[in-house]
């Protein structure tokens, strides 16, 4: 049983505080990833988990235990660094077992935990060398080595991908799933980028100037995003923001009216009434580009709460599996992404469909999301 | 990077580390205060007993705290101490020091800086081989050049003068000089150079445009290190000059060390002061370039 | 990247002036080119001839062979002259090393007024051997320095009286060296630890290796190289150490502490024997070549190995 419980935890530099109340915790076997822009604590956050940073103040609980004046090698936990760390002067396999020679464990025993380890991280054959000699995904595999031959409670990832250039980081990251599906350790996991925070993650905390923004699975995370910084960071292009304002169409069906270019107004029926509604009824809608069609009456048919406009094409990025294009609506760019057949042309006054249904809608004053009446 | 970890938050736990914290730090301070009171003991010998009274010193010795102060004996070092014979002070000889280390400095810094730029931006034929040649100049011991130097400075009647020492410091400094200015300059991008040649400019506009404006942090290390190296040198100054002719460094050990006709303790370490004073300021005021030329130096 | 000599980026100047142009660079530089080179080889050749001549107090340009080495190597104050550069060598570098370690490993702990330390350790470096030396045998000596003042103190036994002793006389050298000369080790030290990855720190402690271990197996190898740097600097101070002595103990007592170089000078300078000092100039840029080849080829053949990848 590893569980990691963290209560209130604030830290301060001198007068600059870096982490303003954190309160997450991770279950048994959960994976967790810290998520957020450079600056945003996450990493420091991390350190505190491992006792390589104190906590000002607030409480980390390992297992039910009280760690924060605990050493970082008492706290029973591996940690794979960004720059992986690697011993250059040792082997592979010096690296792997310095924290067990640390420890006095028995010579056999480290033979017997390398031999395990480095089967199941397919590394067998680069124990002899030193880190010089490796490649950048061999050297990440050592490291994880370190880590997973200390049988720890919590393993702590600091962004272990970012040196890496985008194919491998594809690879490492279906390794670092699947060795979490057959290993099953409570796993904290700080990275920049969403998509491997999607990806890999059971819950994803996303973290802004020193607080946790929203600490939720990944499909709520991204359809129901707590505030406009967490729609806009989740998800590749970012979520599209349009200031509106709330009105009431005949029947009184809500919609949200955007301001278009030429003085028109579109109104776009909202799919769900709000539970709220600020004072003066203005709001930011948010949409998602995969959200955004080429409309025809079939897709209406499918969607009924596809709302419908026009706007004009001004840039055409084909990607192959898709198209990314840039509307103008009002003196908004909104990006869409389209399928490759029949896909908008530029220069065209596209007739536009937007499925309101995953819409989100937000308060312009405190950015928070708006969320659905009951 | 610190491996003593700072953990407070009230617990048995945490006042353990917290004991520990503090300990070691307590240890660390001890042991820097000792060490740093080791090295500045020489230092504050020579200040102090340059303003003791000499009956003083004989009493107390060389390491006590000062009671009485006196001036005179800086009076005394600079203008009417014996040494070699004459009992003018060493306020020649410093005058022979800064005529000697001044000059050489300059003129070593400015072909090194020269040749700096020619070496790394107008490479020819064999100028690399050229260059480690010239460089092994700063590995090159003393020994290897007296005789030589002697028979060069006879040759040119230049024996016993500043105008000798300065020759024999210039040629040696050269060396010296071209290795830190050709390392410095070689990271220069040569893009910038091809930019100002298809500008039009030529050889000298370079010099003076592009690689001069950048060249004031090494210029100020090879100062540094050439007036100290020059100003401290003994042998060169012992083996071609004496008496009046004599920089101030390599008069100091005759009137230190003459047995009983040296100088007594309080007059001597005034005439330490005057020799150590300059390359010591310069050290206290542009202490960052000094270290910067010890480990660029070294790699090299 | 060189810049073509005969550029057809010139503009289309009289062909006398595009020669100039070209060769202002080899102009300028010959002066120092040739200096330079006369200096290095032409001073070496010459004092090598002077070594295998049987000049005595005026050089003589006959061949002798090996006639001066052997004098040389059988005079007593050349052996005694090696011996002690031997033993300075070892106890010299090797305290220097340490002090410089200690001090560099201390300064690392992240402890305030960092720099006030620094430039404390650092300052010997700036005073110049002869200083060293003659300041510190008046440390040394019994009746005003170190013994006298433990005798003011109370301590009436103490006896601290290195130079005066033959056999304790270089000791006296050796410190005043190390007190010169750690400061530069405990720098470049310092600059190498502050080089190292703190995240390999990072996992060294969350692997469980105390400070000591950590320093010993992971640390230190790495900086290996700096080691290696500044022992070789440190034993080209000591091939040459001439002025430290001449001040300190004047060769004494007797020619007890008597240098390589300080031979040297005696041979050529006071007893008219220059075939013999060159033939010790020669044993000494013999020793220092000793140390710098390899060292160099060393250190290219690790440039070219870490380039390589």
């Amino acid at each position: 049983m590893a569980t990691l419980t963290i209560k209130g935890v604030h830290k301060r530099f001198g007068p600059v505080e870096v982490l303003k109340g954190i309160d997450i915790e991770a279950r048994d076997g959960e994976f967790i990833a810290l998520v957020g822009p450079s600056g945003c604590g996450k990493s420091t956050l991390l350190a505190m988990i491992a006792g390589l940073e104190s906590v000002t103040s607030g409480q980390i609980f390992i297992d039910e235990r009280l760690v924060n004046a605990v050493a970082p090698k008492d706290r029973d936990i591996a940690m794979v660094f960004q720059s992986y760390a690697l011993y250059p002067t040792m082997t592979a396999r010096q690296n792997i077992t310095f924290g067990m020679e640390s420890r006095g464990v028995p010579r056999k025993d480290q033979d017997e935990q390398v031999a395990r380890v480095a089967g199941l991280l397919q590394i067998e054959p680069l124990l002899g060398r030193k880190p010089g000699q490796l490649s950048g995904g061999q050297r990440q595999r050592v490291a994880m080595g370190r880590a997973l031959v200390r049988n720890p409670k919590l393993f702590l990832f600091d962004e272990p991908l970012s040196n890496l250039d985008a194919k491998l980081r594809v690879d490492m990251r279906a390794e670092i799933k699947k060795l979490h599906q057959r290993v099953g350790k409570t796993t904290i996991y700080v990275t920049h980028d969403q998509v491997e925070a999607m990806t890999l993650a059971s819950r994803i905390a996303v973290m802004h100037q020193g607080s946790v923004q929203q600490f939720d699975i990944p499909k709520r995370v991204y359809a129901h995003p707590a505030n406009m910084f967490v729609a806009g960071f989740m998800g590749s292009p970012s979520m599209n923001f349009l200031d509106g304002r709330l009105a009431a169409r005949d029947g009184g069906a809500l919609c949200v009216e955007i301001p278009l270019a030429n003085g028109a107004v579109a109104a776009l029926p909202l799919a769900r009434p709000p539970a709220s509604a600020p004072a003066d009824g203005r709001v930011v809608l948010g949409i998602r580009p995969e959200h955004l069609y080429r409309y025809d009456a079939e897709l209406k048919a499918k969607k009924p709460a596809l709302a419908r406009l026009t706007a004009p094409v001004e840039l055409v990025e084909p990607t192959g599996a898709e198209t990314v294009a840039n509307l103008r609506i009002g003196d908004r760019e909104v990006v869409g992404r389209f399928d490759p057949d029949g896909a908008p042309e530029l220069g065209e006054q596209l007739d536009l469909g937007i499925d309101m249904t995953p819409a989100c809608l937000f308060d312009p004053g405190s950015q928070k999301l708006i969320p659905d009446a009951a | 990077m610190t491996l003593a970890i700072a953990i407070p938050a009230g617990q048995a736990e945490a006042r353990n580390a917290w004991w520990r914290h503090v300990s070691s730090r307590t240890a660390i301070y001890a042991f820097l205060t000792l060490f740093a009171l080791l090295y500045l003991l020489p230092l504050f010998v020579v200040i102090a007993n340059s303003f003791r009274p000499l009956p003083e010193i004989t009493r107390y010795g060389l390491i006590w705290w000062p009671q009485h102060l006196r001036l005179g004996a800086w009076a005394e070092a600079w203008s009417s101490t014996c040494v070699a014979g004459t009992c003018a002070g060493v306020q020649r000889n410093f005058y022979n020091s800064l005529l000697m280390t001044v000059p050489a400095t300059v003129i070593s810094t400015l072909l090194g800086a020269l040749n700096g730029y020619i070496l790394s931006k107008w490479r020819f034929r064999g100028s690399e081989v050229l260059f480690a040649c010239m460089t092994l100049g700063v590995f090159m011991p003393p020994q290897i050049a007296l005789l030589p130097w002697a028979y060069i400075l006879g040759t040119l009647s230049l024996t016993n003068s500043v105008a000798g020492l300065i020759l024999i410091h210039v040629v040696q400094g050269i060396s010296f000089a071209t290795l830190f200015c050709r390392n410095y300059y070689v990271a220069i991008p040569d893009d910038l150079i091809k930019a100002a040649r298809i500008d039009g400019a030529g050889f000298w506009r370079i010099f003076h445009r592009i690689i001069l404006p950048l060249s004031p942090p090494i210029l100020i290390v090879t100062v540094i290190w050439q007036f100290t190296g020059i100003w401290n040198d003994y042998i060169i100054g012992m083996a071609f000059t004496s008496g009046r002719e004599q920089p101030i460094t390599a008069v100091l050990v005759a009137l230190a060390t003459a047995g009983q006709q040296a100088a007594p303790f309080d007059v001597a370490s005034s005439a330490v002061l005057i020799a150590a004073l300059p390359p010591l300021l310069i050290y206290f005021i542009g202490g960052k370039y000094f270290v910067r030329g010890l480990t660029q130096g070294a790699i090299k | 990247m060189t810049i073509a000599i005969s550029s057809s980026l010139a503009s289309p100047a009289t062909p006398w002036r595009q020669r100039l142009m070209a060769w202002t660079p080899v102009l300028l530089i010959a002066p120092s080119l040739v200096a330079s080179l006369i200096y290095v080889f032409g001073f070496t050749l010459w004092t090598l001839w002077i070594s295998l001549s049987s000049s005595t107090l005026l050089p003589q340009y006959d061949f002798a062979g090996a006639k001066a080495y052997f004098e040389l190597w059988s005079s007593p104050r050349w052996q005694i002259a090696y011996g002690n550069l031997l033993t300075f060598s070892v106890v010299y570098v090797g305290a220097a090393m340490a002090a410089g370690l200690a001090l560099a490993i201390a300064i690392d702990q992240r402890i305030r007024a960092e720099s006030s330390w620094r430039t404390i350790f650092l300052y010997p470096l700036a005073v110049s051997f002869a200083v060293t030396g003659t300041v510190w045998s008046w440390l040394f000596s019994p009746d005003a320095g170190i013994e006298f003042l433990a005798h003011q103190l109370g301590f009436t036994d103490f006896a601290f009286r290195l130079t005066i002793h033959r056999e304790t006389a270089l000791y006296a050298i050796i410190i005043a060296g190390i007190w010169h000369s750690s400061g530069f080790a405990m720098a470049l030290l310092l600059a190498g630890l502050r080089s190292i990855d703190p995240d390999i720190v990072k996992a060294a402690m969350v692997d469980g290796a105390s400070p000591a271990r950590t320093y010993r197996k992971v640390i230190l190898p790495q900086i290996a190289p700096i080691f290696l740097a500044v022992a070789v600097v440190l034993l080209q101070y000591a091939i040459k150490t001439f002025d430290l002595a001449v001040a300190l103990t004047k060769g004494g007592p007797g020619i007890s502490t008597t240098f390589p170089a300080m031979a040297v000078y005696d041979f050529m300078f006071q007893r008219g024997q220059i075939a013999i000092g060159a033939a010790g100039a020669i044993m000494i840029l013999a020793a220092l070549a000793l140390v710098l080849v390899p060292y160099s080829l060393y250190s290219a053949w690790h440039a070219r190995k870490e380039s390589a990848r």
